[in-house]
């Protein structure tokens, strides 16, 4: 096929191959989907550790003595109480108060930030960062300059702890969101303790030339590969958003259940009058958690039907390892999000009943 | 890996006759592609399809597939051991996986089908 040909590839497209992976096309990079099985491999993640190629991953640079003032306007959470060596979940905003994406958040240094983003959005997500500078701040896209490397799973930090060299703070001492550079096997590293499983695990930004010596390191060390069918039922279990499914440029922040980034009070950002007005009018509609009562499955795009008429939408359904019953999330009118409300889906022209239930469905013991 | 016994359609169902009845699954192909069956979706016994009707359909964890009938028929006999055991689709597509038997109308729908050599080729031509 021609378009197979333009398919970008991270730095760990041999490390794939060599584990049996099936590649696919996604946002326009060859990535693996599963390498064993999307279940053994989900479970891998949440009883021992799994390692995930999330280098498709976007990276901007935002540095200069105006770049906190400048993210501050640009992204909703609250960049002035995010010091050195830790990250936070935010977003880009357009000035409806909609996602253009949601991103982390990395202080580097007092003027120094990493702002990570979807491989979907990454081009558009630098030009929209790189348009709103100003000369505020100098805007770079070094996403070729990273390979991403996630190690997931309550296993993560046994398997960590013996390849990071020591440092300050230890990596058992990273608190979550914390991070800090250093190496790993031998090679320097920004250890991150994040990511999009619902486990403990950290993410570890590499050079890609010494990212594929890293993963070949962890997996000996006991690490599972893990593919994006995996990643997604993580994530689905954990109740995280995904770009495209829970949250798009048509819905906002307290949409989406995610009203916990939005810092009204810290002073002006992009979207902030459109948030303060469905602050006080009530988001219109709710995402919420469901759990089917039939079997089959609901998945994106499938109606939540009331009466007879559409009401809603699903966002993300799957079929859960963990919990072994079909799961999902969607958007319902307030009055239908209450937990334990009875939902009528509709599924290729078959209802579907379902139930509200609380989220995020996974929350990992402590 | 294609039992030559079997004949083959481009959607990647297997059918093998026994007289007027057809025995009715999906290749080993199509099990590769969707990954782990959590839920099979069959007919009723009784049931009438015409030639490339929906019979039911097949959710793995990522996807969800239809399963058409090739052949036109009543369906005879469904597999209750792979509605209630959907793994068996992924362990077993040409033997214990498989879904109905149908007894079917038109001996003229068979032609249009593939042979297993023919139908190896067609998966391995890219095109599938």
């Amino acid at each position: 096929m021609a378009e197979a040909q333009t398919l970008q590839r991270t730095p760990l497209y041999d490390c794939h191959l060599e584990a049996g992976a099936k590649m696919v096309d996604f946002a326009g990079w060859e990535m693996p989907v599963q390498y064993q099985g999307v279940i053994d491999e989900h479970r891998a993640v949440r009883t021992a550790a799994g390692l995930f190629d999330v280098s498709h991953m976007g990276e901007v640079r935002v540095r200069g003595a105006g770049a906190e003032a400048f993210l501050q306007r640009l992204t909703p959470n609250d960049v002035a109480k995010l010091v050195p060596g830790r990250a936070h979940y935010s977003g880009l905003l357009t000035e409806e108060g909609t996602y253009v994406d949601d991103v982390l958040v990395y202080r580097l240094a007092a003027d120094d930030f990493l702002v990570v983003v979807n491989a979907s959005n990454a081009e558009r997500d630098f030009a929209w960062i790189a348009a709103r500078a100003n000369g505020e701040a100098e805007v770079s896209n070094e996403s070729d300059q990273y390979a991403l490397l996630a190690l997931q799973g309550p296993k993560a930090l046994e398997i960590l702890t013996p390849l990071a060299t020591p440092g300050t703070p230890a990596v058992s001492e990273l608190k979550y969101y914390g991070f800090r550079q250093g190496e790993v096997a031998g090679v320097p590293a920004l250890i991150s303790r994040t990511g999009y499983t619902g486990e403990d695990g950290f993410e570890l930004y590499l050079a890609p030339a010494d990212a594929p010596a890293v993963w070949r390191r962890l997996v000996a060390a006991g690490a599972a590969p893990a593919g994006l069918g995996a990643r997604d039922t993580l994530r689905l279990e954990a109740a995280m958003a995904l770009y495209g499914h829970e949250i798009d440029d048509t819905t906002t922040p307290f949409e989406a259940g995610l009203g916990w980034v939005v810092k009204l009070d810290k002073g002006e950002f992009l979207g902030r009058g459109a948030l303060l007005a469905q602050k006080a009018q009530g988001a219109p509609r709710k995402l919420v958690g469901f759990e089917v009562e039939g079997r089959g499955i609901a998945r994106q795009g499938h109606g939540v039907v009331s009466d007879g008429a559409p009401v809603g939408a699903v966002t993300s359904g799957t079929w859960s390892p963990t919990f072994e019953k079909a799961l999902g999330m969607a958007y319902v009118p307030p009055a239908l999000a209450a937990t334990g409300t009875r939902l009528a889906l509709d599924v290729r022209g078959k209802t579907l009943p379902a139930v509200v239930v609380d989220l995020p469905f996974y929350r990992r013991p402590r | 890996m294609y039992p030559s016994e079997n004949l083959y359609s481009r959607e990647h169902e297997w059918i093998r006759v026994e007289d007027d009845i057809c025995v009715l699954g999906i290749t080993e192909f199509a099990q590769a592609e969707l990954g782990e069956v959590v839920f099979v979706e069959l007919p009723e016994t009784g049931q009438v399809f015409d030639t490339g009707d929906e019979l039911g359909t097949i959710e793995s964890v990522k996807a969800v597939a239809e399963v058409y009938t090739p052949v036109a028929g009543e369906v005879v006999e469904v597999n209750e051991a792979v509605t209630d055991d959907p793994e068996l689709l992924n362990e077993d597509p040409h033997g214990e996986g498989w879904l109905i038997k149908l007894r079917f109308s038109s001996a003229s729908d068979l032609k249009d089908l593939m042979n297993a050599e023919q139908y190896e080729e067609y998966v391995k031509s890219g095109e599938a």
